[in-house]
């Protein structure tokens, strides 16, 4: 149990996806504009990042390893990851219309959302258990939650600010992240 | 065998993945009005947004689902609303043509450059520059951002001055965002009287510095019949609802800042 929540949490703070390991950091910039979109899209990643491991995991220990077939990883889990991205998207045309034309193409880049394929690789890489994976998507997840949320307000702060002309836009909100990502260096080495 | 199992095993992923997201696909299908598909067909598809809302699909939407205008699409113009109008089944909208014009006719032959600007050949860096290379600062610079973005190809630098030519405007707007000094507005093809000026120096001033520029003096003014024609900032401005395009303003003007640009306009009907 312990050692789950060190998972959990070293996955949400100290390696955390976006600001420690810098990956997806295409939606991070894209959809952190407004603090309802960039929750949205937050859930969305976590969801799909938990049910990409849920079956990635069995393929993996399943189907590939007796075959001897480790190599294959990389293609089946891509495309298990579409799959779930594609559901996903159906379904938030269905329920929540206004969620799914306000994320936009990010929705669909999720696909490619390298964030989603590290969590998985990385799980089979750490040797963890069924349970221990999970967990560690659940992070991940949360993690990329709250990198999008926490810069979401930085950016709303960003926009009453008085930046000189040459850094408006991408280069002040790249500073920005730099920054935030500096911050949570301040977590490593808690769980170790 | 080596190379059967994992072809099998991909093949049998795909599968399951496909089946599974057609069954996704038939759970929560969404009914979409087939009428927004149609319009967003009768559309030009230039999204350039003159009609106010994101993009062409964008307007489609809004026409059929929020009760939007029909007759807002502007490079579509008349073509366009009828379609529209036919697809929804309601009486189609008068549609006004509009066409952009370039207010400063500050060509090379009436005024010269203050200096050489040697940096990007972009109006908005050369604005950014001391104001502008233009002895006046409210001219057009000539560098065409205007011709870049416009979609018609209905801009050109004529002797250093952009001329919009109405036949192929589309009056989307695009020109006007653009133009650093902001001399583009949109206005009703059919009024087609134009001061062709903008500069808010006073008349001594724009007189040293062009030799077409409006210089303030409300001859215009007086002489408009309508009311049509008012001087704000040392420069006539035309309201083209009022204006009854008599062409008296243009006989009158000592300068001759005021422009008839009828030619133009009987063409496109």
């Amino acid at each position: 149990m312990k050692s789950l929540l060190i998972i959990l949490l070293s996955a949400m703070l100290t390696d955390n996806f976006v600001l420690a390991k810098f990956m997806g950091i295409c939606p991070f910039l894209g959809v952190s504009k407004k603090l309802d979109s960039a929750s949205g899209m937050g859930i969305a990643v976590t969801f799909v990042m938990i049910c990409a491991t849920m079956v990635t995991y069995p393929i993996h220990h399943g189907i590939l390893v007796p075959n001897g077939l480790e190599y294959f990883d990389t293609v089946v889990f891509i495309l298990v990851i579409a799959l779930f991205v594609q559901l996903v998207e159906t379904m938030l045309k269905k329920c929540i219309p206004s969620l799914y034309s306000s994320l936009g193409v990010y929705l669909p880049l999720i696909t490619t959302n390298c964030a989603v394929l590290g969590v998985t690789v990385l799980n089979i890489d750490n040797n963890y258990s069924f349970i221990q994976s999970i967990v560690n998507a659940l992070g991940a997840g949360l993690g990329f939650m709250l990198a999008l949320v926490i810069f979401s307000g930085v950016r709303k702060k960003m926009e009453y600010a008085d930046i000189p002309e040459t850094f408006k836009g991408v280069p002040a909100t790249l500073i920005a992240a730099s920054i935030v990502s500096v911050s949570f260096m301040g977590f490593s080495g808690l769980f170790s | 065998m080596t190379y059967l199992i994992p072809i099998i095993i991909l093949a049998g992923c795909g599968l399951l993945a496909g089946v599974l997201l057609t069954i996704a696909a038939k759970v929560f299908y969404v009914k979409t009005d087939e009428r927004v598909a149609k319009i967003s067909e009768a559309l030009p598809q230039a999204n350039c947004g003159a009609c106010g809302f994101a993009g062409c699909s964008d307007y489609a939407n809004a026409v059929v689902n929020s009760g939007a205008a029909t007759n807002l699409c502007r490079p579509g113009g008349a073509d366009a609303a009828g379609k529209i109008a036919e697809i929804l089944g309601v009486a189609a909208a008068e549609v006004v043509p509009m066409t952009a014009v370039v207010h400063c006719n500050g060509n090379c032959d009436a005024t010269s450059p203050q200096f050489d600007f040697d940096g990007v050949q972009s109006c908005k860096a050369v604005k950014r520059f001391y104001n502008g290379s233009g002895t006046c600062k409210y001219g057009c610079i000539g560098l065409g951002d205007c011709v870049d973005i416009c979609e018609h190809d209905a801009i050109s630098i004529v002797n250093g001055v952009a001329k919009v030519t109405p036949l192929l405007c589309g009056a989307c707007g695009q020109c006007a965002e653009v133009c650093p000094n902001k001399l583009i507005s949109i206005k009703p093809l059919s009024g087609h009287v134009d001061v062709l000026c903008s500069s808010k120096d006073n008349g001594k001033i724009t007189k040293q510095s062009c030799s077409n520029g409006c210089i303030g003096c409300k001859m215009c003014e007086k002489k408009c019949a309508s009311e049509a024609i008012k001087v704000i900032d040392f420069h006539a401005v035309i309201d083209y609802n009022k204006c009854i395009s008599c062409g008296e303003c243009v006989k009158v003007c000592p300068v001759k800042a005021i422009h008839s640009c009828m030619v133009a306009a009987e063409q496109k009907d």
